[in-house]
């Protein structure tokens, strides 16, 4: 176990962990942000994904001890009231089914267009690849994401 | 208008205590979570009325709709409160959706599955509707001392016009939940539905993009531990585990081995449970859980065959074997074409086949086969339980929690109306959480150890776990006359460890001369309802079989189709045909239409299907090209059958979701198995489609008529299979007889 001092959504939080620990389960089962979820454990399905200093990074095989002082988003800090861009998208298109793999589909768009405002097609598709919905919602979320880059 | 015998959901009246003042809900007011927007509008009421199970209003106007059905994904839990809303003529804005707990004496039918909580649904709650609105018509008719009749009802709005009073359905609740229920009701006209058949968004989906906690693995209370399960290959049972090295692993708390289910217990078909015997590792977190998992060593051993007794759907008590060995794919596949070629159990037989094959001109005799497929819903089984002496408390993603509280009862020694089963949402189901083992899995923990405690698979136990897509093949063999007339039909399908055939489907009823035959094959690898039973593989091979036919022929396949259900209209054969000829013809035109079948786009090949299943006629269209070796899909256009749309916009969501699902599972899906382990446990070696692979474009349309509804959950997923067989016929001159087809495509050197 050991300290460590992380930087979660704009908050200072300390959590004493197995320095081992994926940041997923910090945030799960330490800091009760749940909304970054389980899905395989090993990166290949994109639900546990967050922002590590800007970038989509799978939360899951993370350790803790990797990310100490590094800026971290979740999806519950992605905006204050819900309405990111593409939060507001995935409204509109009412792109949910079962919503599990939602945030980290979200989390994956977000920060690809934070990169690029005017994704193409190709470019939507190689960036939202890493993220399975079972739903097979994925019509539905390269059109939000087209109408988050427009809006 | 139709009158309705109230009595149909009288128990949706009864008054228990424990719903006095939502006193229920509100125990559990970490699922509570925030209200939508548009109804902080109207802000908190200072008292709620319960008007039924389903019904309760604030007396300010807001309205609670409960929704009792589990929400897996469908929509449900927008489209059923969409029914009960419109019946109460109330505004949508003002409406709250709550999820029901699993109240088996308030509500009538809390299941999710077989597409049929929007059919079998639709007549209770517009009761339940009407009924309430009813209520509040006759508080004021009492009230204004007016006779019921001339009071009109408006969005939440009650108005008697001569005499120019009007009241909100706030002030009149408390005087409506004295009002005698009336023994009749009048439900609306088709024509004046407000809410029913216009695009309502998912009543959860802001709470879904900003990451609130609405799934059981959210849950989370003071004093609960983690547990996890191990289980050995299938038929094996647990011989030891060392937990020596484990028991001292930082935040574990014990280590020990439970029986999910006493060997004397007779089981229903959804007590599947796949192992004797499991190893449980409880600890205070998910990571130090998870750890000790990985260091836990267990032996093996084999287990003994043995025979467990079940009541069973139609069979009454039945004695069911489950075989010793380990078992492997290619084992099952030597079997298979062993049992292919014996005789079946005869299902339906018309006419005399044998002779009318000995007068065909042609034959055609083509084989069919699927594998077994895992569901892989995202969020891996998990279910948290608190189990005391004498009540117990259950929190958990489930299909159908009435089949399992009655396991739970047995299992637990605790009356029913001691086991308090919330419902969750579920992060996808797909059929595998019809099966409530984790329920019984987490409760036994729970009571082993005296803590409240939250069990979680992990992907690989969720994949390795069992009750998957059963393994099933089919040969179908079928006789034109010299004039290219269908004049005899013969299917024999078989499976590990059932048959697939439903022998009164089309084309049964279209062909004087038919046979189906089933057999099957015992196994202990484990199995169950999986998006649209048997239809996913019958869909797939009669469709691939019925186009090869039709070329046979010399007929275009959508119009060899019609003249076959032309027959079964105007002269069908047998009296036991499961589907309507005219509805059936319907999505093959409307699809014909829309697809603009007969002037195809150059560039791309196309294969079509329909089928009939789940009560929801649907007929698909794929246009297909290659790159390469590999398919890529241009476009599907859907035509459905499902009587009244209830919410359009979700409905041809559950339609994209169905089609590019069966895409999916037509071109990679595929679970195979050497002395039994399955040789895929993660997402890096069962290939699911992603992003990439999706259709360009899918369209679904719907025929336009005044039927009750009908589910969607299923229907789109089964024909889509064959019309991507069907299209890449087109596209390659191979026809595909085996399932997955991808890696089949890779093969063909042609191509490349």
């Amino acid at each position: 176990m050991a300290y460590f001092k992380l930087n979660v959504n704009g908050k200072q939080q300390t959590v004493d962990v197995d320095p081992a620990t994926p940041v997923l389960w910090v945030l799960r089962d330490h800091l009760n942000l749940v909304g970054t979820k389980f899905g395989c454990g090993i990166a290949q399905c994109g639900a546990c994904t967050i922002h590590l200093e800007g970038k989509a990074t799978r939360s899951c095989i993370l350790p803790v001890s990797s990310v100490e002082n590094k800026e971290i988003v979740t999806i519950e800090g992605l905006s204050e009231n819900g309405d990111h861009p593409v939060q507001k998208a995935w409204l509109e298109h009412d792109v949910a089914q079962c919503g599990y793999c939602q945030a980290g589909q979200i989390m994956t768009a977000s920060a690809l267009l934070m990169s690029n405002t005017k994704p193409t097609d190709e470019e939507i598709e190689n960036a939202m690849n890493g993220n399975i919905c079972r739903c097979a919602t994925y019509l539905r979320i390269k059109a939000a994401v087209k109408t988050a880059a427009n809006s | 208008m139709e009158q309705i015998i109230t009595t149909i959901n009288r128990r949706s009246f009864l008054k228990t205590s424990a719903l006095a003042g939502g006193g229920l809900m509100l125990s559990f007011s970490w699922l509570a979570g925030c209200k939508p927007k548009e109804a902080e509008l109207l802000g908190a009421p200072d008292e709620w009325f319960d008007l039924n199970s389903y019904i309760k209003i604030g007396n300010n106007g807001l309205v609670t709709l409960m929704s009792p059905n589990p929400e897996f994904g469908s929509g449900v839990k927008t489209s059923m409160p969409m029914i009960l809303a419109d019946e109460l003529d109330v505004d949508w804005k003002n409406v709250i959706v709550e999820q029901a707990n699993f109240l088996p004496a308030r509500f009538d039918r809390q299941f999710t599955g077989g597409s049929q909580g929007i059919r079998q649904g639709w007549k209770p709650l517009r009761t339940a509707g009407a009924t309430v609105r009813q209520l509040l018509v006759n508080a004021a008719a009492k009230q204004w001392n007016v006779p019921a009749k001339e009071i009109t009802t408006e969005a939440g709005v009650i108005y008697h016009k001569s005499t120019e009073k009007k009241a909100g359905y706030g002030e009149m609740a408390s005087l409506a939940v004295g009002m005698p229920i009336p023994s009749e009701v009048i439900t609306k006209d088709v024509k004046d539905f407000k809410i029913i058949g216009t695009s309502r968004k998912n009543v959860d989906g802001e709470k879904i993009v900003t990451g609130k906690p609405l799934f059981c693995i959210d849950y989370k209370e003071e004093g609960m531990l983690i547990a996890m399960i191990v289980h050995p290959p299938f038929g094996m049972k647990i011989k030891s585990l060392d937990d020596s090295s484990v028991r001292s692993m930082p935040g574990i708390k014990d280590v020990f081995v439970i029986k999910p289910l006493e060997e004397e217990y007779e089981r229903t078909g959804f007590d599947t449970s796949s192992f004797v015997e499991l190893g449980v590792i409880v600890g205070n977190s998910t990571w130090d859980v998870m750890n000790a998992k990985k260091a836990l060593k267990a032996e093996w051993e084999l287990t003994p065959e043995y025979t467990m007794t079940m009541q069973l759907w139609g069979r009454g008590k039945t004695p069911v074997t489950v075989p010793e060995g380990l078992e492997s794919t290619e084992g099952h596949k030597a079997q298979m074409e062993k049992s292919s070629k014996a005789k079946g159990e005869i299902l339906r037989r018309d006419g005399n086949p044998e002779a009318a094959f000995k007068t065909a001109a042609k034959i055609l005799e083509r084989t069919y086969t699927c594998p077994y497929l895992a569901h892989n819903p995202m969020e891996p089984a998990t279910c948290f339980a608190n189990v005391k002496e004498d009540h117990a408390e259950l929190y958990a993603p489930i299909q159908i929690p009435e089949f399992i509280s009655n396991t739970l009862v047995a299992r637990l020694g605790i009356p029913k109306d001691k086991i308090n089963i919330k419902i969750a949402r579920m992060g996808g189901g797909f059929g595998l959480r019809s099966y409530g083992h984790h329920l019984v899995e987490a409760a036994v923990i729970s009571q082993t150890i005296k803590a409240p405690v939250k069990l979680v698979y992990t992907r690989e136990d969720d994949m390795t776990y069992g009750i998957y897509r059963p393994t099933y093949t089919a040969t179908y063999k079928a006789a034109l006359d010299k004039d290219n007339n269908l004049i005899a039909f013969h299917v024999k399908g078989g499976g590990i460890p059932e048959h697939p055939i439903h022998e009164n489907r089309f084309p049964a009823g279209a062909i004087d001369n038919y046979l189906a035959e089933g057999w099957s094959i015992p196994s202990n690898i484990t199995v169950g309802a999986f998006r649209a039973p048997r239809s996913n593989f019958n869909a797939a091979a009669e469709q691939s079989f019925l186009d090869e036919l039709a070329e046979l022929a010399g007929k275009d396949p959508i119009d060899f189709r019609l003249q076959l259900l032309e027959r079964a209209k105007n002269n069908p054969v047998g009296k036991y045909n499961d589907y309507d000829p005219d509805r059936y013809a319907g999505v093959l035109k409307l699809v014909r239409e829309k697809s603009k079948w007969n002037q195809p786009s150059a560039n791309v090949s196309r294969g079509v299907s329909a089928y009939f299943c789940h009560n929801t006629y649907v007929a698909e269209v794929v246009d297909l090209t290659l790159q390469g070796n590999i398919p890529v899909i241009e476009n599907v256009i859907a035509a459905v059958d499902c009587g009244i749309v209830v919410n359009p916009d979700g409905a041809i969501n559950m339609g994209e979701g169905g089609i590019i699902d069966g895409i999916g599972n037509a071109l990679y899906g595929e679970l195979t198995f050497k002395d039994g382990v399955p040789d895929k446990n993660n997402f890096h070696q069962y290939k699911m489609i992603r992003q990439k692979e999706t259709p360009r474009a899918v369209e679904v349309h719907f025929v336009k008529n005044e039927e009750d509804p009908t589910g969607l959950g299923e229907p789109l997923f089964p024909p889509v299979f064959a019309a991507v067989a069907n299209a890449l016929y087109k596209a390659t001159g191979k026809r595909f007889y085996d399932q997955p087809f991808a890696k089949q495509i890779e093969k063909i050197p042609s191509i490349i």
